[in-house]
């Protein structure tokens, strides 16, 4: 027996040049926000952009962005609808608002799915929000998508800085590059090379409505933190 | 587009081989992996990809082998003159709550929710249920998606 679909997946993103995954080792730690609207500030600077939201139990960047009545349109596969030019894919639109209750083969069985039938075309950038932990998700990407770079988040708490230690350490023996580490919340330990994203009391209210998001603080700091680690 | 307007569009449009259906990623995915595999083996040629079609992904037959026909064109030519056999495969689930196996047959589903399940066949989590105990929290055990179960070739 042989699994057909892997052999496609290296095709779908040969024409992508930078590949960043968001991940975080906690849930609720901003990681969605922060790839959504990194996927903003990439697009308002003229880059072409993918977004592919790969938290399966947590889906939330079309809500973050306030993608409505979209649907990937099916052309040889499926290419992923517009939302401000970034080119979008999620679990959300086939899951209808509902729950999606997969165990790990299944979490990988529909990755690969999706990795296989999406058709990207060319991108400066794909960004990847990943669901939180080391687990089946990042795994596979780090597997079957071999240009994956990390951008690491994490917040002020000693739990989550343990965390990051151990699975940073992971990574770097999976091999996989790792261009930054950012702070979310607050601004102390700068002198760990951490990038600090200060608390953004705005930020809640403009979740849904793109143009808000890129006015906030939260967006200036992202936009400040990695226009030089991506050199933009 | 909205996935009920795609529905509509889908069924009104005409047929011209199913040129824009998501079959071709996989009829893709099936020569790719097949020409792949030739390499691995040193084959020649292939002569025949036996491939299985998973009940739950309900793939259409008739556009799937058009776009192999298609495809095999711009191929390696190892697949050529490949002969492609479907041979489908019923959808088995086991419930892993109360341990109920069942199919396909015994569980209802909307055109709009089997439209998403022949996109992700894990999809089947969020609209399907036990017949049973109605719990989402099943194994698909057969007749998930598309496979290839052998590949016959010369070397």
């Amino acid at each position: 027996m042989i699994d057909p679909r892997t052999s496609i997946i290296k095709k779908r993103f040969s024409n992508i040049k930078r590949i960043i995954a968001v991940t975080g080792w906690k849930g609720g730690i901003g990681k969605s926000v922060t790839a959504s609207v990194l996927s903003l500030i990439l697009s308002k600077k003229g880059k072409s952009c993918g977004l592919l939201d790969l938290d399966f139990t947590g889906a939330s960047d079309h809500i973050i962005l306030g993608a409505k009545n979209i649907f990937p349109k099916e052309e040889k596969g499926i290419v992923p609808p517009e939302v401000n030019r970034i080119k979008f894919m999620s679990i959300s639109f086939f899951s209808d608002g509902k729950a999606v209750p997969l165990r790990g083969n299944n979490v990988t069985d529909a990755i690969i799915e999706m990795l296989a039938i999406t058709r990207w075309g060319r991108l400066d950038y794909l960004i990847i929000d990943m669901p939180p932990g080391i687990n089946d998700t990042a795994l596979d990407v780090v597997r079957l998508i071999d240009k994956t770079e990390i951008l690491a988040l994490t917040i002020p708490s000693v739990i989550a800085k343990d965390v990051l230690h151990r699975s940073l350490e992971l990574y770097k023996r999976l091999k996989v590059p790792i261009i930054g580490i950012i702070k979310n919340n607050l601004s102390y330990l700068k002198k760990t090379g951490l990038h600090d994203i200060p608390y953004d009391d705005k930020l809640e209210a403009a979740l849904g409505f793109p143009d808000k998001l890129l006015k906030t603080k939260f967006s200036r700091s992202l936009e400040n933190i990695m226009s030089p680690l991506l050199k933009l | 587009m909205s996935l009920v307007k795609m529905i509509k569009y889908k069924k009104n449009r005409p047929y011209e081989g199913g040129k824009n259906m998501h079959e071709w990623a996989l009829a893709d995915s099936v020569i790719t992996s097949a020409v792949d595999f030739s390499k691995k083996e040193k084959l020649k040629k292939i002569s025949q990809v036996n491939i299985v079609f998973g009940e739950l992904q309900n793939i259409d037959k008739e556009i799937f082998l058009f776009a192999l026909k298609e495809l095999i064109k711009s191929s390696n030519k190892v697949i050529s003159s490949s002969k492609f056999k479907i041979l489908n495969e019923p959808a088995k689930f086991n419930c892993k709550v109360c341990a109920t196996n069942f199919n396909l047959e015994q569980i209802k589903k909307s055109e709009a929710e089997a439209e998403y399940i022949h996109f992700i066949p894990e999809m089947a989590h969020t609209y399907l249920k036990c017949p049973k105990c109605k719990s989402p929290d099943f194994d698909i055990i057969a007749g998930r998606g598309v496979y290839i179960k052998n590949i016959i070739g010369d070397s």
